[in-house]
C-alpha cells in the first residue's frame, strides 16, 4: 500500500483559474418511508469547456442523481442535497436563488434524457415544444423562432425538417425523437450539455448514429458535454476523461486511453473485462460476481468489497481515499497500483 | 375520423331502434287494460272501447300485436311525431316546455362542476397531502356517499326553508336564481367525481418524465403546470364533463321532483307515476338520442384533445 508513486489525498486537486463546471465533494439522500437512502457520498467531477467527460456506472450508482442535481431539478423531497457544491463558471448553483437558478438552466446548461418518448410532452407538436423558449425566455417572434427551429432541427439532420414542425413525438421513430429531444437542448446554445443515456433505449445502429450527431455537435458548437453511460463501448470513441462510478462515489477517474489500456480500480477492470469480445473465441464470459449495494446498507470500508477479487481486510475497515497514480489518473481502491500493475499486464 | 364519425352514426341507429324497442316492450308488457288506464277511473262504453281497440290496433294480440304497434309507434316517430300522452297534450309540446328548464338547470349544475370541482382539484393535485387536498378528500367522499334523495331535501330545508337563502322551490317558470340552489345539488355530484379525477390526473402528470424536461427547460413554474401538465390532466376531465353534460341533459328525476321543477326529468316521473306509456316511451326516445350524440361529441372531442388517438 505504501508505494513511493502513491500518495493519499484528502480531496481533489483543483487548479487556479477554475473550471467551467466542477461539483465538490457532493452528498445526497433520498428519504422515504423505509429509511434513508445515501444515493451520493462525495462525488467531485469537474469539467472544462470544449472537453467531454463521461461518467459510467450501473444503474443506482448515482450518475443521474448528481446530473439532476446539477441542473436543478431533483424532487426535494425526497432528495436531500446535505452537501457540497456544484460551481458552474464560478458560483456555486446550490446556493442561488430560484429564479437565478432557472435562469442557468436549458440556457447555460441543458440535458437530454434516455426515454425521448416519454421525455417529450405528448400533447404538443415537435416544433413548439423545440421552440418554446426561444418564445417565452428569448422573446422571439413566432416567425423567427419556427426558423430557428427548422434551423436546429436541420442541425441535428432531421430530415425534411420544415415539413414535421408540427408533427407530435409519438409520429417519429426512436432515433428521430431523441433528434428532437437534442434539438430542444440546443435551442438557446447552452455551454454544457449533459447527455443522461442518450442512447440506451435505442438500436444499435441508431446508438452509433446518435453518438456521431453528439460528438459532432459537441466539436462544431464547442460545447462540453457530460455523457452518462452505462455502456463502456458508448464511452471510448467520444470521452477525454472518464469517472466512474460506485455506490455514490467515483472509484475512477482518468483520461480514456489510460484508463482502457489499464484500469487502476477493481471494478473498473471487472467492467471492461465483462465486454464480450469477438476477437477471442470460446472463453467464458468474466462477469463481476455479486450485486452492486443496497444504498440504505452501503457496506463498510470501500463499498466494492464484497465483490472485489482484491478485498483484505483493510478493505472492510478503511474507506479508501482518492489515490493519485504517478500519471495524474485517480483511484479509490487501497491496492490501486496493484491492480493497474496486473491490467497492464 | 369521417369514417369513424360514419360508422358511430350507423351505429347509433341500431342503438336506437333498440333501446326504443326496450322502452316501449317494459312499458307496454306490464299494463293490464290500456284503454282503461287512458280512461282512468271513468267507465268505458262498448262503442268507445271499440273505437280505441281498432284506432290502436289493440286487437292484433302477442308478439306479432306488439311488433305491429310498436312500428306503428316508431313510423310517426321518424316523422317528428312522439304521440300524445293520456292526458291528450302533445308529448312534443311537453318536451318543447320542459327542456329549457332542464337544460338551464344542467348548465348550472355544469358550471359549478367545472368551476369549483375542477379548480379543486389541480390544487389538490399540486399540493398532495396537504390540508387541502385532505380535506377535499372528506368532502368528496361526503358528497359521493350521500344519496341526491337525502342530499337534495337538506338542502331545500336548511337553505331555502330555514336560512332562506335560496327560493324553497323552483315553480313552473323558473328564473335562474330559483334553479341555483337545484343546479349545486344536483352539479354537487359530478363535483366530486371531477374533483378527484382532476387531482389524480394532474399530480399523475405531475411525476411525468415531460415534466421534468419542461424544468430542464428552464421554464417558470406557473407554465410548467398551467400549460403542460394541465394540457394533459385536462384530457379525461373533458372526456368526463362531456359525458356527464349529457346525463345532466336528459333530465334529474330526483332533484327535479325535490324542488318542484317542470323539467325533463320531472314530466318523466310523473308519466312513470301514472303509468302514461305513450309519455314514457316518447320522452325516453329522446333521451336515447341526446345521449347518443352526446356521447359521439366526448368520442370526436377525445381524439381532438390527445394527439396519440387515431380512429380508423
Amino acid at each position: 500500500m505504501t508505494h513511493a508513486a502513491v500518495r493519499p489525498t484528502p480531496a481533489s486537486p483543483t487548479p487556479p483559474g477554475g473550471h467551467l463546471l466542477e461539483v465538490r465533494d457532493l452528498h445526497i439522500e433520498f428519504r422515504t418511508g423505509e429509511g434513508v437512502a445515501k444515493v451520493i457520498n462525495g462525488v467531485s467531477y469537474h469539467l472544462d469547456a470544449g472537453e467531454t467527460l463521461a461518467v459510467l456506472g450501473e444503474s443506482g450508482s448515482g450518475k443521474s442523481v448528481t446530473a439532476q442535481a446539477i441542473m436543478g431539478i431533483l424532487d426535494t423531497p425526497p432528495a436531500v442535497i446535505r452537501s457540497g457544491e456544484i460551481r458552474y463558471q464560478g458560483r456555486d448553483l446550490l446556493t442561488l436563488p430560484e429564479e437565478q437558478r432557472r435562469q442557468v438552466r436549458g440556457k447555460e446548461i441543458a440535458i437530454i434524457f434516455q426515454d425521448a418518448l416519454s421525455a417529450l410532452n405528448p400533447t404538443f407538436p415537435v416544433g413548439w415544444q423545440i421552440g418554446e423558449t426561444l418564445r417565452q425566455r428569448e422573446g422571439m417572434s413566432r416567425a423567427d423562432a419556427r426558423a430557428r427551429v427548422v434551423e436546429l432541427m436541420d442541425l441535428v439532420r432531421i430530415p425534411g425538417a420544415a415539413g414535421r414542425l408540427g408533427d407530435y413525438p409519438h409520429q417519429f421513430s426512436g432515433g428521430m425523437r431523441q433528434r428532437v429531444m437534442i434539438a430542444m437542448a440546443l435551442a438557446m446554445n447552452p455551454k454544457v450539455l449533459i447527455a443522461d443515456e442518450p442512447t440506451t433505449a435505442l438500436d444499435v445502429t441508431v446508438q452509433a448514429q446518435i453518438m456521431d450527431l453528439l460528438a459532432d455537435l459537441r466539436r462544431d458548437l464547442d460545447m462540453a458535454m457530460i455523457l452518462i453511460t452505462h455502456d463502456l463501448g458508448v464511452v471510448a470513441g467520444v470521452a477525454d476523461r472518464i469517472a466512474v462510478m460506485y455506490a455514490g462515489r467515483i472509484v475512477e477517474h482518468a483520461d480514456v486511453r489510460s484508463l482502457y489500456r489499464a484500469p487502476a480500480h477493481p471494478y473498473t477492470k471487472g467492467l471492461l473485462e465483462s465486454i464480450p469480445r469477438l476477437d477471442v473465441r470460446g472463453q467464458a464470459l468474466s462477469t463481476i460476481r455479486g450485486l452492486p449495494p443496497n444504498l440504505m446498507r452501503i457496506p463498510s470500508g470501500c463499498p466494492f468489497h464484497p465483490r472485489c477479487p482484491y478485498a483484505q481486510q483493510v478493505c472492510v475497515d478503511v474507506v479508501p481515499h482518492d489515490l493519485v497514480l504517478d500519471d495524474g489518473r485517480t483511484s479509490a481502491c487501497h491496492f490501486a497500483q496493484e491492480v493497474r500493475d496486473d491490467s497492464a499486464r | 375520423m369521417l369514417r369513424f364519425v360514419l360508422r358511430r352514426l350507423l351505429q347509433m341507429v341500431l342503438a336506437f331502434f333498440g333501446t326504443t324497442l326496450i322502452v316501449y316492450a317494459l312499458m307496454f308488457a306490464g299494463q293490464g287494460d290500456p284503454i282503461q288506464a287512458l280512461a282512468g277511473e271513468r267507465p268505458v262504453t262498448a262503442a268507445q272501447r271499440a273505437y280505441l281497440t281498432q284506432k290502436y290496433h289493440l286487437d292484433a294480440t302477442g308478439v306479432g300485436g306488439f311488433l305491429y304497434r310498436y312500428f306503428d309507434y316508431l313510423k310517426n316517430l321518424l316523422q317528428g311525431d312522439l304521440g300524445q300522452s293520456l292526458t291528450g297534450r302533445s308529448i312534443g309540446d311537453i318536451l318543447v316546455a320542459a327542456w329549457p328548464v332542464t337544460v338551464k338547470l344542467a348548465l348550472i349544475a355544469m358550471a359549478v362542476t367545472v368551476l369549483i370541482g375542477v379548480t379543486a382539484g389541480v390544487i389538490a393535485g399540486i399540493r398532495r397531502a396537504s390540508i387541502f387536498d385532505n380535506s377535499t378528500l372528506v368532502l368528496t367522499l361526503l358528497v359521493l356517499g350521500i344519496p341526491t334523495i337525502v342530499l337534495a331535501p337538506l338542502a331545500q330545508y336548511f337553505l331555502g326553508v330555514r336560512w332562506q337563502l335560496f327560493p324553497p322551490t323552483a315553480g313552473a317558470q323558473p328564473d335562474l336564481y330559483a334553479l341555483l340552489l337545484p343546479g349545486i345539488v344536483l352539479g354537487s355530484l359530478s363535483l366530486a367525481t371531477a374533483l378527484r379525477l382532476t387531482r389524480t390526473s394532474v399530480a399523475e402528470n405531475l411525476r411525468a418524465d415531460y415534466v421534468r424536461t419542461a424544468r430542464s427547460k428552464g421554464l417558470v413554474k406557473r407554465r410548467i403546470v398551467g400549460v403542460h401538465v394541465l394540457r394533459n390532466s385536462l384530457i379525461p376531465v373533458v372526456t368526463f364533463l362531456g359525458v356527464e353534460l349529457g346525463n345532466l341533459m336528459s333530465g334529474a328525476i330526483i332533484t327535479e321532483g325535490v324542488f318542484n321543477i317542470p323539467g325533463v326529468g320531472f314530466n318523466l316521473f310523473r308519466g312513470i307515476r301514472t303509468e302514461d306509456g305513450p309519455l314514457v316511451v316518447g320522452i325516453v326516445s329522446v333521451l336515447v338520442v341526446v345521449y347518443l350524440i352526446s356521447n359521439l361529441v366526448v368520442d370526436v372531442l377525445y381524439a381532438v384533445l390527445d394527439p396519440r388517438i387515431r380512429y380508423e
